[in-house]
């Protein structure tokens, strides 16, 4: 048996590095380098509070879903992605340990605005057509991006993914039904669906993050990748993205807002107009069309109901 | 032969209406109210918790209306989204907003008058749901027994918050006995079956108001002898929903509730 204390500081990584290599999973409590600890808890918190904020576009949609059953489809929606925020956070508390912090830490890194939520939450919604393409088009980019991750080397972090993606396989069937009653309705109904694509599809684009350090000056790509968190580039999975929506999307007689927008046989790859990319680091700065609103909002539940949280650890058992 | 065949006098089926309406507004407010706090309950258990609840009580609402419709009242969706307030059945505790503010803004929603709300509405559903369960109408025993199975667990967490909240610091106690105030002012109309009690009650679609108010209140007793607490005392209504009296809180619920649905109700959503 290996034991640790014995080993020096480069055999421990190396030893570390070999086990991912080799397909092993790294527990809780296991030793890791301080920058894999550094690089999943930033990962991870983001990505768990990243399913809380992003429970807030679609529940401006819960109480005004246009029928009993679309009622109760996006109100267990809507649940699970709050449930999924708590298997993450859970993850990324077991990491945060050594420091000493908490859950509370992440929500106050999140109000102080040091933890970022995903770009795509910062966006307005405007009709019930947006509560349908989140559903759809997101949910099935956050498919895309978290099977990448299935097999992440942090056991933990991969077996929360397993639950997630089985329910957000749901979340884009309950989506792409809604897109689809849209697309075969009326006139109104077309109109509609086609104007959330064209306000979505940038923010569908850089969902997937920059092609590379050089577009914004910053990616946890590469660390990602190292550490076998993830294994396919930011630029990879926006093409399976494109791959697997654009046949859907042009078959329910959508157009793509994208004139030059077409797939290089030779390149085997889609050619497609880029996003702002400076717009998109305004957005991850907070400076999003929502971005404040939301924050906001979390904010000022956090402090109305502190009273509660005070209550419940004063609770004499 | 089921009920729906059986023949029923005009007399029988106005009241069996009269009480589906009731109970179907109720779970639809109710669940309504519920869901506006999506995403911002005290804490993250809690919002997965609690939204489960706001779900079951929409399916039961769901249940209900397509009972209705069954019964040749129309759609179950526009019974649900288009009739107006004042054609409305839900108790007025059941409309009531869940604090200051619109959902879509940053409300200041009040959790200890959610808490009791929810407390005292599901066990008073869980006294009618008990007694459903015999009734003289087949699909409403159905239902019942559906229901029961959810609502056992929904009574339990609202429970265990009541008492938490009622043993704990000075701050939540108080919230908790002003809440406790407003919810009780506005029970008036929750056990009563409106202009239709005696023929609801005469065909023994389910137990007399006073037994079912007095059900809800044997429930509650061990929980307020606990706490040494006095058992609430239902005041007259001063409106009554079940004869369509309600609040502005109402008519604003239901425009929301409505918005896309009233865009095309000929459509498919």
């Amino acid at each position: 048996m290996v034991t640790m204390r014995a080993m020096t500081a480069d055999e421990k990584m190396e030893y570390f590095m070999e086990r991912i290599e080799s397909g092993d999973k790294i527990q809780a409590d296991d030793w890791m380098p301080e920058e894999y600890r550094q690089t999943l808890i930033k990962l991870i918190s983001m990505h768990g509070i990243s399913e809380i904020m992003g429970a807030l576009p679609e529940k401006e949609w819960v109480p005004k879903a246009p029928s009993l059953y679309r009622k109760l489809g996006i109100m267990a929606k809507v649940q699970d992605e709050m449930g999924h925020g708590q298997l993450l956070l859970r993850v990324a508390e077991d990491l945060m340990k050594p420091y000493g912090k908490t859950r509370g830490d992440i929500m106050q890194d999140l109000f102080n605005e040091d933890l970022k939520f995903h770009n795509v939450f910062h966006m307005e919604t405007k009709t019930w057509a947006d509560a349908g393409l989140i559903g759809w088009l997101v949910d099935g980019a956050a498919i895309i991006t978290q099977t990448n991750m299935l097999d992440a080397s942090y056991g933990p972090y991969a077996k929360a993914l397993q639950r997630i993606c089985a329910e957000e396989v749901f979340h884009a069937q309950h989506g792409e039904s809604i897109i689809m009653a849209l697309a075969e309705g009326t006139k109104e109904q077309q109109a509609m669906v086609q104007d959330a694509l064209n306000r979505w599809w940038p923010a569908l684009l850089m969902f997937f993050g920059p092609p590379s350090k050089a577009t914004t000056g910053a990616s946890k790509q590469e660390a990602t990748i190292k550490y076998r968190i993830r294994k396919n580039t930011n630029e990879e999975l926006r093409q399976s993205f494109l791959d697997k929506y654009i046949p859907r999307i042009l078959s329910l007689s959508l157009t793509i807002p994208d004139d030059t927008l077409h797939f290089d046989q030779e390149k085997k790859h889609w050619v497609y107009q880029q996003p702002d990319w400076t717009e998109f680091k305004n957005i991850i700065k907070n400076n999003g069309p929502k971005s404040q609103a939301r924050l906001n909002l979390r904010r000022s539940s956090y402090e109305n109901n502190a009273w509660v949280r005070e209550a419940l650890s004063a609770v004499v058992e | 032969m089921s009920n729906i065949e059986r023949m029923m006098s005009a007399e029988e089926k106005k009241a069996l209406e009269a009480l589906i309406f009731q109970l179907a507004d109720d779970d639809f407010l109710f669940s309504y109210r519920g869901s506006e706090w999506l995403g911002l309950a005290p804490h993250i258990e809690e919002d997965v918790a609690s939204s489960s609840i706001t779900q079951d009580s929409m399916g039961h609402a769901a249940m209900y209306y397509k009972l209705l419709e069954d019964l040749g009242l129309g759609k179950a969706d526009d019974l649900a989204h288009l009739r107006p307030a004042q054609e409305r059945k839900n108790s007025v505790l059941t409309e009531r907003v869940n604090g200051d503010g619109y959902y879509m803004d940053t409300p200041q929603y009040d959790w200890a008058y959610t808490v009791v709300r929810s407390y005292f509405y599901t066990q008073a559903k869980r006294a009618k749901i008990n007694s459903l369960r015999e009734s003289s109408y087949e699909p409403l025993r159905d239902i019942a027994v559906k229901v029961s199975m959810e609502l056992y667990y929904h009574v339990m967490h609202w429970k265990l918050w009541f008492e938490q909240l009622l043993s704990s610091t000075e701050e939540a106690k108080s919230k908790m006995v002003s809440a406790l105030k407003l919810v009780v002012d506005d029970m008036g109309d929750l056990f009563s079956y409106g202009e239709q009690k005696e023929l609801i009650e005469r065909f023994d679609l389910i137990d007399s108001e006073e037994k079912i108010q007095n059900n809800w209140l044997e429930a509650l007793r061990p929980t307020f002898e606990k706490l040494k607490l006095d058992l609430p005392i239902i005041p007259e209504p001063k409106l009554n929903g079940r004869n369509g009296q309600h609040t502005d809180e109402l008519q604003t619920a239901i425009d929301t509730l409505s918005e896309v649905y009233r865009l095309d109700t000929a459509t498919n959503w």
